[in-house]
């Protein structure tokens, strides 16, 4: 039951992931994109992970993608802009070969051995996902925490003075 | 029990079948009749007696608009972006009528033996002796309602007209900024009830005859979340995207047919989602006077707190005027996202010391 639902999700990912690249108008490789993004966060449910696929569909394809369909829109890309270009054809043929390569090599030649830690998916089923990822975040990872925030303040104060002609 | 498939009795399957079409159909029929009721409330509010032709008392008027709106003239406009324009009623429909998996309308009921908790997106675990939920039920409707953002969007700019344009940016700005002062203002109820489970927290409201409710701890959290409710959904008083002096019809103008009928539902769906949860959230969800010996007065209570404050909004749209734009923005930024983040900061330090 399981593996049909996932086939089926990914049926569906890779064909709006490929609808993507391949799409002459924009907002539609950028609607291709949004449902690639829910199909991973598909994936989040089935992998006990409930919390991830909320942010997941949250931020990726309400919060993200928006604004990239905003930009779109108000640049208003002409959809007849979009040339061929042979070499460029070449060229990353080229590349998605070798990343096929490689991508391939780790998948059949690697052996995934993951060591199994202490949360297990009964653990995350009676304490909950958020709790958990909540206890974690401001427990043992509190500093890499406080470090993003920082982080993000500093982009938040140079967003506001980009956009204020006097400050 | 009885016959099992995959590893589940067969009664899961029915109970699951059962819950989810008497929800969506019940949810159909309150958004088709708050069509009628709206303009009814209106009119009477207004000295006016609203639609009377149509049955008794008008009471056929939704079915009468239905029908009209289905055999309309379907119209494309030839610079239009096809995909885009059709897809965009269903993108903003579908969302809307989802979020109603994770709402919980009634306590567990016993059917042949069979334990079904009134929640669509929930089982009863007999070994365990306690509803499992989806764990993060408030933040999945958080998601899907920031996608409901696109169908208003993609039909401004697939639609090809400046009104639809200006309406589905106007739309936009609106609902992301709302979004997030809504998303701010619960942050103090889950603070409190330690769970993002609506489950769990319909049941932490049970008790004192109502006054467990958050509403009473969290007046100003609920408030908040009303109104940024209202004004996310485009509802009167910030019903700017549709504003009819300014932009005929904002990001629906260019639509007909059944496709304009979608928008309408939709957007009375989301009525119906903001009301549910709030009443979830604030007033106690299911909770009331003997509900532990009846399990099926759950439900009835539930839909009476719904159609209150569905009630309230519609008072609300006959009472007061359309804001302006930059008033909108205004409150939305500088009055409720700095306030709901004092009551997130007031929040934690009383609970601190209690």
């Amino acid at each position: 039951m399981e593996t049909l639902f996932f086939l089926i999700i990914s049926f569906v990912a890779i064909i709006s992931a490929i609808l993507v690249v391949t799409c002459k108008n924009p907002i539609n490789s950028a609607l291709s994109l949004i449902m690639t993004f829910f199909c991973l966060a598909t994936y989040y449910v089935m992998l006990d992970a409930p919390f991830m696929a909320a942010v997941q569909v949250m931020v990726y394809a309400g919060a993200i993608m928006v604004l990239m369909v905003f930009t779109i829109m108000l640049l208003n890309i002409r959809v007849d802009a979009s040339k061929k270009h042979s070499h460029k054809i070449v060229f990353s043929s080229i590349i998605g070969f070798f990343t096929f390569v490689n991508l391939a090599y780790v998948l059949f030649k690697s052996r995934v051995a993951v060591p199994t830690g202490p949360y297990s998916a009964d653990m995350i089923k009676q304490v909950g996902h958020t709790e958990l990822i909540g206890k974690e975040m401001f427990t043992n990872f509190l500093l890499p925490f406080e470090i993003t925030s920082i982080l993000l303040l500093v982009a938040i104060v140079g967003a506001v003075i980009l956009a204020k002609k006097k400050i | 029990m009885g016959i099992e498939i995959l590893g589940l009795p067969m009664m899961y399957y029915i109970a699951m079948v059962a819950k989810v079409l008497v929800a969506f159909v019940f949810v159909l029929l309150t958004v088709a009749y708050a069509t009628y009721a709206e303009r009814k409330i209106i009119g009477h509010m207004q000295v006016r007696l609203g639609p009377m032709r149509t049955g008794w008392h008008g009471l056929l008027q939704p079915i009468a608009d239905g029908v009209k709106l289905f055999f309309k003239e379907e119209i494309i406009p030839s610079q239009a972006s096809t995909f885009a324009f059709l897809v965009a009623p269903l993108i903003a429909l579908i969302p809307a009528f989802i979020t109603f998996a994770v709402i919980p309308f009634g306590g567990v009921i016993e059917v042949a033996g069979y334990k079904i908790p009134l929640q669509i997106a929930a089982y009863y675990d007999t070994a365990a002796g306690q509803v499992y939920d989806i764990n993060v039920g408030v933040l999945y409707i958080l998601a899907m309602s920031s996608l409901g953002v696109y169908g208003i969007v993609l039909a401004g700019w697939a639609s090809n007209s400046k009104y639809s344009l200006m309406g589905g940016l106007r739309a936009s700005a609106q609902m992301i900024s709302y979004e997030l002062a809504a998303g701010l203002a619960i942050i103090s109820v889950f603070m409190l009830s330690g769970t993002l489970s609506l489950n769990k927290i319909v049941a932490l409201q049970s008790g004192f005859g109502g006054f467990e409710w958050y509403l009473f701890k969290q007046p100003l959290a609920a408030f908040m979340f009303f109104i940024c409710s209202l004004a996310e959904i485009n509802r009167t008083p910030f019903d700017l995207p549709e504003a009819e002096t300014e932009l005929v019809s904002g990001f629906c103008t260019e639509y007909s047919s059944m496709k304009y009928a979608m928008f309408f539902m939709a957007e009375y769906a989301n009525m119906v989602t903001v009301c549910a949860l709030t009443a979830t959230l604030f007033l106690g969800g299911w909770n009331g006077p003997l509900t532990a010996a009846f399990p099926l007065l759950g439900p009835v209570y539930f839909v009476a707190k719904v159609y209150f404050l569905m009630f309230v909004c519609m008072w609300i749209r006959a009472t007061l005027p359309r804001y302006r734009y930059d008033q909108l923005m205004h409150l939305g930024w500088k009055v409720f996202i700095p306030v709901a983040l004092v009551n997130i900061v007031v929040t934690g330090i009383i609970g601190y010391f209690i």
